[in-house]
Parts: C-alpha cells; structure tokens; sequence
C-alpha cells in the first residue's frame, strides 16, 4: 500500500516566478498528511516561495487563503487540516489592499 | 560642477518604487515603476568601493517583506534565498517591514544595518546578501516596554559612528539607545527629550523619537525630530537640549543634516499631533546653521497650498559638494533641491503616497 498520496497545487500568478513560472504543480505528499506538511514539500529546495506563504513562526500569511477542494482551510484546521489524496489545493491571496 | 556625475533619486512609495535621475539636479528623468503594488518603506544607495548598490525594502500586503538590492541601478533585482532578514524559529516573532537600510561609514565597507519592525536591527557584514539580528538590542530588558506607534512598533533609524563603535538607534516607542560597543549592548538616551503622552514627561526611555541624525563633522553631536519637540544633542545623546524656538512648530517626522558641514541641519514642521499638515496649509522646509539657535524657512518652489504631510524617511540629502536635498509627500509630489534648500523644483507628482527617498550622485 503507497505511503504516498498524488495532489495537485494551484500556483497564484504573483508566487508563479518563485516556482519556474509554473501555475501547478502535482507533487506527491504523505497519506494522511496535512497543509503543515503539503508546504513543507511545495517549499523545499524554494525558500523564496515559502516565506511568501507563512511567516517565520510558521503561520500562514494573514493574506494568503489555502483551499482543499473548495474549502478554505482556515475554516477547517487550518494548516493541520488533511489533505486527501487526488485534492486540488489552490492557494491565492485574499481581498486586501487599498 | 558640484555634482559630478548622474544623480540618483530613489523613491520608495506605498504601490511601488520610481528611479529618477539627472545630470544637473534640476531636470529630472523618472521610470517606470518598479515592485508595483508593493510598498518600499525603505530605500538605500550604497556608492562605498566604487560600486552602487540600491536597496529596497519591500512590502507585500500579501505575500510580507522582503529586502532587494541591484548592482545595476535598478534594472535587475536579486533576493537572496537564504540569510536574509528574517527571524529564527525561536525568536517567536514575523518580520513585518523594514523601516530603514543603512550603509555604514566608508572604513567599514561591507557593512549595511537595517532597522525592522517588530523592532530590532540587523546588521550585513557581506554588503547586505544576508543579516544577522541584533541579540543585544532584541533580548534588551526594555523590549517588552517598546510600544507602537501609529505605524507599528519599529527601529527606523540606525545611526553608526564613522568616528568609533558609537551606534545609536532611534525607535517608535521607545526613544533613543546607544551602543558603545558596535551593537553589542544598549542604553537608552533621552534626558531631556519630553513624552508628554505618558504620566511621567520625562521618563529614561519610552519616548516617540521620530527622526535622528548625525553632524557629519563631529559625530557627537546630533539631532532629533520628536513627536512634540526638536533637539539636538553635543555629547552623543547623554543630553538634549530644545532647539525648538524660531520654527512654526515643533511637530514632524523629517531631521536631516548636511552632509560636509557642521550644525547644519533641515526639518520639515508639521503643525501638531492632532493636525498633521504644514502649518496653515504652507509647506516649508526649515533650516538651520548654527545647530538650532536660529532657523530660516524657505519655500521657493514648492507650492502655496499643501496640506499633506512628509514622512520621517520620505527626505533626504545627497553628498555633492553642494548637496541636493530632496523630500516626497504623502501625496505623491516629489521635490529637489539643488542649492541646499533654498529652493525646490518638482520631480514627479501624482505618485502613491511616498514613504522613502534616498539620492546619491552615482558614475556616470
């Protein structure tokens, strides 16, 4: 049995020069792991990516919005909510600005 | 000609950044945006070892801070993946804007400090690829005492000594601290520098420093911008004296000093805390050459009617041999001074509110 779930991550157009221009990427994330984990992978090896979405203390940018399958996961568990195999995680930035 | 070369005006502001350059200070070439939608509260221009280097600080409402720099006035921009200005896991705190980039004196070439919110410095030995948090100042006993001010808890001056070890460090709440070790341990000095918004007006920190800076010829002396107040200090911040009498009041954000000359310093006044536009809607840049005994208003140039304010690092002086001064406003209209400040010609207007200027004359 794979320890391994596939998933896709939708890349907002502003991170896209932090991931090769890329607007998703299927990345492959432990079963029964959780966005905490999902951004630990997404983040490996670009550092630049990464501190665009959480800050130093790990928390996700006030700004920044992850959704699973739709559902935003501050509504959930937030960066502990699991992440199913087959998800579709977008990750965007919120309404804010003036 | 007394600046040789192109000069260098960067202008940080609160959707972007704008290089403007000139040959005779007084006409003036600006481009296009740079970082659009992202505020630059921080600019710096680095000309030590016959390279230029800017700096931005940058500020994504989504994405958080960042610090730039280019080696290529401009044009390219790099960040660098590791050992920039952020907080270690244990530190328990998030880098929220950098208030100020500031090369140090020419004998210390590599060296860059930068003055952050939450407050704390960082200082780059490596001409600012990467940073080090300041440990004295961030685990001082007072840190937890340190407010915010309206524009959040920072240190947005950082002065370092050409002369010595002498830092100082000016922060909003908080006042002013030195160091007499390079950075190592800090000391709050503000007596004589008023907090009347606190019980005690006269406490030994806690005060609302908005600018400082430093003579260019004896670096003990300096001068301050309060929120309420204008001083200057003789003996590297032990003591302040108020150098406030003869200006329209003692409001504001700006303190520039000139870059060759001894006791000459500018501040732009606003009229109160309670009513942050130049007095009677007259903007007027104030000037003095006698360390504050006497001040002489000049407003050649700029317009009749202005009822936006400056902010603390939205002026600055360039180092010609005759300095250019320079000042945005949060209205978007840009000013330069070729002549010391005696009078102003318009750079750009219409910009975001700017939040930061820095001029350097830069080869040509």
């Amino acid at each position: 049995m794979s320890t391994l779930a596939s998933v896709t991550v939708l890349i907002p157009t502003l991170l896209r020069p932090y991931i090769d221009g890329r607007s998703e990427i299927s990345m492959s994330v432990p079963v029964d792991g959780d966005v905490s984990a999902l951004l630990d992978g997404l983040g490996a090896g670009r550092p630049l990516l990464d501190q665009r979405i959480r800050e130093e203390t790990g928390a996700l940018r006030r700004y920044v919005n992850i959704y699973i399958d739709g559902e935003d996961v501050r509504r959930l568990d937030g960066l502990g909510t699991p992440v199913p195999s087959g998800a579709t995680v977008m990750i965007i930035q919120s309404v804010a600005g003036g | 000609m007394s600046a040789a070369g192109t000069t260098l005006l960067a202008i940080g502001t609160k959707k972007g950044l704008w290089l403007a350059s000139s040959t005779d200070r007084e006409t003036w070439t600006v481009s296009e945006p740079k970082f659009l939608m992202e505020e630059i509260p921080s600019v710096g221009i680095d000309t030590r070892g016959g390279r230029t280097r800017l700096f931005a600080g940058r500020m994504s409402w989504h994405f958080g801070p960042c610090i730039a720099h280019s080696d290529d006035l401009g044009e390219t921009w790099a960040e660098p993946q590791e050992g920039s200005i952020r907080f270690g896991a244990d530190d328990g705190a998030a880098l929220e804007r950098i208030w100020q980039i500031q090369p140090d004196a020419e004998n210390r070439p590599g060296v860059v400090w930068a003055g952050c919110q939450p407050i704390s410095v960082w200082k780059s030995t490596d001409s600012g690829e990467t940073f080090e948090l300041n440990r004295g100042l961030w685990d001082h006993p007072h840190r937890s005492e340190w407010g915010a001010g309206f524009g959040g808890a920072a240190a947005h001056t950082v002065l370092p000594s050409p002369a010595d070890d002498t830092v100082h460090v000016a922060m909003s709440t908080g006042g002013v601290y030195r160091s007499d070790d390079g950075g190592s341990s800090w000391q709050p000095r503000n007596h004589g520098i008023s907090a009347y918004f606190l019980p005690d007006p006269a406490p030994e920190f806690g005060q609302c420093v908005h600018k400082v800076a430093r003579d260019a010829v004896d670096p003990d002396r300096l001068f301050a911008q309060n929120h309420h107040g204008v001083y200057t200090s003789h003996d590297r911040g032990d003591s302040w004296q108020s150098i406030a009498d003869g200006l329209p009041a003692d409001f504001g954000f700006v303190m520039l000093t000139h870059p060759h000359r001894s006791r000459t310093a500018w501040v732009i006044p606003l009229k109160a805390d309670g009513e942050r536009i130049p007095p009677d809607g007259h903007l007027m840049v104030h000037r003095t050459d006698d360390a504050g005994g006497t001040w002489q208003a000049s407003d050649s140039g700029l317009p009749r009617a202005e009822y936006n304010a400056v902010l603390r690092d939205a002026a600055c002086v360039d180092t010609a041999e005759v300095p250019g001064v320079y000042f945005g406003t949060r209205g978007g209209t840009v000013y330069a001074s070729a002549d010391e400040g005696r009078t102003f010609r318009e750079v750009a207007s219409h910009l975001p509110d700017v939040l930061s200027v820095r001029a350097a004359v830069v080869p040509a």
